[in-house]
C-alpha cells in the first residue's frame, strides 16, 4: 500500500477546513438521530429520505427560480428561497414519518424493533418513490409539465454551474467559500438548537421527556407533542444540511440518503448518541477523519477509515465521546 | 368534596390492582391511604394523576369525571404529584426542575410565578442553597424535597404525596410531615399515601386503609391511629 504522508503534510490545513465542512453537514444530519433517540430510544433509519428529500426541493427551487440566469441580489434571494424549500421538505418528511411509521405502533407499546422496521421499511419507500418520481408524474398526467424537474434532474442531478465558487488565501492556505459558509452555518445552527433545547421551556420539556416520560407527563408535558417537535427540529436541520451539501457538491440522487444517513448515524454514535453536542463533535471528527485518512490512503478508503473509527471508538468509549443523553445533558 | 373516588377497578394486565374502591377528599384537609407494599396505594394515587386507566368506577375533580382526560391536561385541572421514588429529573438543576413543576403555568414571567417560587424556597430552604446543583447528585431527602416542590410549583388544589418519607432518616422524616402540614395550612389540600402510618395518621384528618386492593378501614386519622386493631397491624413498633 501506498502512504502518501508527504501529500497530507503539505496539504494539511485545506484538507482539514474541507474535512470541517463534511463533518458539520453530517452533524446536523445526526442531530436528528440523536434527538429523536434521545425521547423514543429508537433509531429513526428513514432520517436519511429526510435529507434526501430535502436535496431535491433545493435542486427543484433553483430550477424553477431560474437561478442560472440570475446573480447578486437575485441570485442570493433564490438561494434564500431554495433553504426554506429544503428546511420545508425535509420537515414535511419527518412529520409524516412521525405520523405514519412511528405513532401507530408508540400508541400499542410495540417492541422497538417493530418500529426499526417500520423505519427501515419506510426508508425504502421513500428513496424509491423519489426513484420512480417520473413514472409518479406520468400518472398525473404531468410528464410534460414537469419534464425538466422530473426527467432532467434524473440525468444530471446537478446544479453545477449555477453558483461561482470562489476560493481565498489566507497565509498561504487556499480555502472555499462555500467550506467556510457551511462550516460557519451549521456550528450556529447547533449552537441555536442547543440554546434552544436548554434554555427555552419548550426544550426543557424534551429533556424532560427523554430523560423521564412518565414523570414529564405529570408535569403537563404531552409526550405526543414532544416526540413531534423532535422529529419538527431533526428534519428542519436535515433540510438545512440538505441546503448545505447542494451549495458544496451541486448533485443529488434519490440514493444519496443512505451513505450520509449512515454516516451521520455514525457520528451520532460516535459523539454519544442522544447527545446534542456529542453529535456536533462526533461529525466534526468524523469528517476530518475521514478527509484526513483519504489523503493518505486514497480516497476508495474513505468510508472504510469512517467505519474502522467508529469501531475502535466504541471499544474504547462504548457511550461515544460525551456519552450523555439528552436528558442528561446539564445546562 | 375537592375530590370523589366512586367504584374504582384498576387492573395490570389481569391483575386486580384495585377492587372498587370509593373515598372523597374534602377540600382543605390532609387525606392519607396507608396499606402494605402492593395494597394499591400507589396505583390509586397514579389512576387519580392519568397514568393508569380505569377499569370501572369514576374519579371527580370538583364534581367533574376526569376519567377521560389525558394526565397532562390533569395538571391544568389542579392536580400535583411528587411521585412514588422523588422522580426528579437527575440531569437538570434543582431550578429547571422547578420551572419544569410550572411547565403549563402562562405567568412565568410574573411576580406571582415569583412569589410562589419564594414560597417553595421558604418552604424547602435547602433547595434555596442548592437551587444551581444538578438534582441527581443531591440526597434522598433533598429529592424529596425537590420533588415535592416541584408539585407545588403547578400551584396544586390537590397535593399528591407518594411515600414522601420513603428511605429518609427518622430526623428528616420528622421534618418532611411538618412541612406537609404546613403546605396544608397554606391552603392546598393533601392526598397521601404512607407505609409510615403512625406520622401519616396523626398529621390527617381523614384515613383509609388499604388491604390488596379494597378499602378495609376508614375513620378519622386521630382514631385510627389509638385503634387497637390498626396499632397491632401497621403501627407495631413504628412508633
Amino acid at each position: 500500500m501506498n502512504l502518501n504522508f508527504e501529500f497530507f503534510f503539505n496539504n494539511l490545513p485545506e484538507l482539514t477546513i474541507t474535512g470541517l465542512a463534511f463533518g458539520a453537514i453530517y452533524a446536523l444530519i445526526a442531530l436528528g438521530y440523536t434527538m429523536v433517540y434521545g425521547v423514543l430510544q429508537l433509531i429513526n433509519f428513514a432520517h436519511s429520505e429526510v435529507f434526501m428529500y430535502g436535496t431535491f426541493a433545493m435542486l427543484w427551487t433553483i430550477m424553477a427560480l431560474g437561478a442560472a440566469d440570475a446573480n447578486g441580489v437575485h441570485l442570493v434571494a433564490i438561494l434564500i428561497a431554495a433553504l426554506f424549500a429544503a428546511m420545508a421538505m425535509s420537515a414535511v418528511i419527518a412529520l409524516g414519518l412521525e405520523r405514519i411509521a412511528y405513532r401507530p405502533l408508540i400508541k400499542r407499546n410495540a417492541p422497538r424493533l417493530i418500529a426499526l422496521i417500520s423505519a427501515i421499511g419506510a426508508s425504502f419507500v421513500l428513496a424509491e418513490l423519489m426513484g420512480l418520481r417520473d413514472k409518479i408524474s406520468g400518472w398525473f398526467g404531468l410528464d410534460d409539465d414537469l419534464s425538466d424537474y422530473v426527467q432532467k434532474a434524473k440525468i444530471n442531478n446537478s446544479m453545477a454551474g449555477v453558483l461561482e465558487k470562489p476560493r481565498f488565501e489566507i497565509a498561504g492556505v487556499s480555502i472555499s467559500s462555500i467550506d467556510v459558509i457551511v462550516i460557519v452555518s451549521a456550528v450556529a445552527m447547533m449552537v441555536l438548537l442547543d440554546q434552544f433545547v436548554r434554555r427555552s421551556r419548550l426544550g426543557k420539556g424534551i429533556r424532560a421527556t427523554a430523560q423521564d416520560p412518565e414523570t414529564a407527563s405529570l408535569m403537563g408535558v404531552n409526550p405526543t407533542r414532544t416526540i413531534q417537535m423532535t422529529f419538527l427540529i431533526g428534519g428542519l436541520m436535515a433540510g438545512v444540511a440538505a441546503f448545505l451539501y447542494m451549495l458544496k457538491l451541486d448533485a443529488t440522487n434519490y440514493q444519496v440518503g443512505f451513505l450520509l444517513g449512515v454516516k451521520a448515524f455514525t457520528a451520532a454514535v460516535l459523539g454519544g448518541i442522544g447527545n446534542l453536542r456529542g453529535a456536533l463533535l462526533g461529525g466534526l471528527v468524523l469528517g476530518v477523519a475521514e478527509n484526513w485518512g483519504q489523503a493518505i490512503l486514497g480516497s476508495e478508503w474513505r468510508d472504510v477509515i469512517a467505519f474502522v473509527l467508529l469501531v475502535l471508538i466504541l471499544l474504547v468509549r462504548p457511550t461515544g465521546l460525551l456519552g450523555e443523553s439528552l436528558g442528561k445533558a446539564r445546562a | 368534596m375537592l375530590l370523589e373516588v366512586e367504584g374504582l377497578c384498576v387492573n395490570y394486565g389481569h391483575i386486580e390492582a384495585i377492587r372498587d374502591i370509593s373515598f372523597s377528599v374534602p377540600e382543605g384537609t390532609v387525606t392519607t391511604l396507608i396499606g402494605a407494599n402492593g395494597a394499591g396505594k400507589t396505583t390509586t394515587l397514579k389512576t387519580i394523576s392519568g397514568l393508569r386507566k380505569i377499569r370501572a368506577g369514576s374519579i371527580k375533580f370538583e364534581g367533574k369525571d376526569i376519567s377521560a382526560v389525558e394526565p397532562y391536561d390533569r395538571v391544568k385541572l389542579g392536580i400535583g404529584q411528587s411521585p412514588e421514588g422523588r422522580r426528579c429529573f437527575i440531569g437538570m438543576t434543582v431550578r429547571e426542575n422547578l420551572e419544569m413543576g410550572a411547565f403549563t403555568r402562562k405567568d412565568r414571567k410574573t411576580a406571582a410565578y415569583r412569589d410562589d417560587l419564594d414560597r417553595v424556597l421558604g418552604l424547602f430552604p435547602r433547595l434555596q442553597e442548592r437551587i444551581d446543583q444538578i438534582a441527581g447528585t443531591m440526597s434522598g431527602g433533598e429529592q424529596q424535597m425537590l420533588a415535592m416542590g416541584r408539585a407545588l410549583m403547578s400551584r396544586p388544589r390537590l397535593l399528591l404525596l407518594d411515600e414522601p418519607s420513603m428511605g429518609l432518616a427518622p430526623k428528616l422524616i420528622q421534618q418532611i410531615f411538618t412541612i406537609i402540614t404546613e403546605i396544608n395550612s397554606q391552603g392546598t389540600t393533601v392526598l397521601l399515601v404512607e407505609q409510615n402510618a403512625a406520622q401519616a395518621l396523626k398529621r390527617s384528618h381523614d384515613a383509609h386503609i388499604l388491604e390488596t386492593g379494597e378499602i378495609v378501614r376508614s375513620g378519622k386519622g386521630k382514631d385510627l391511629a389509638v385503634d387497637p386493631a390498626v396499632k397491632a397491624a401497621y403501627l407495631g413498633g413504628d412508633v
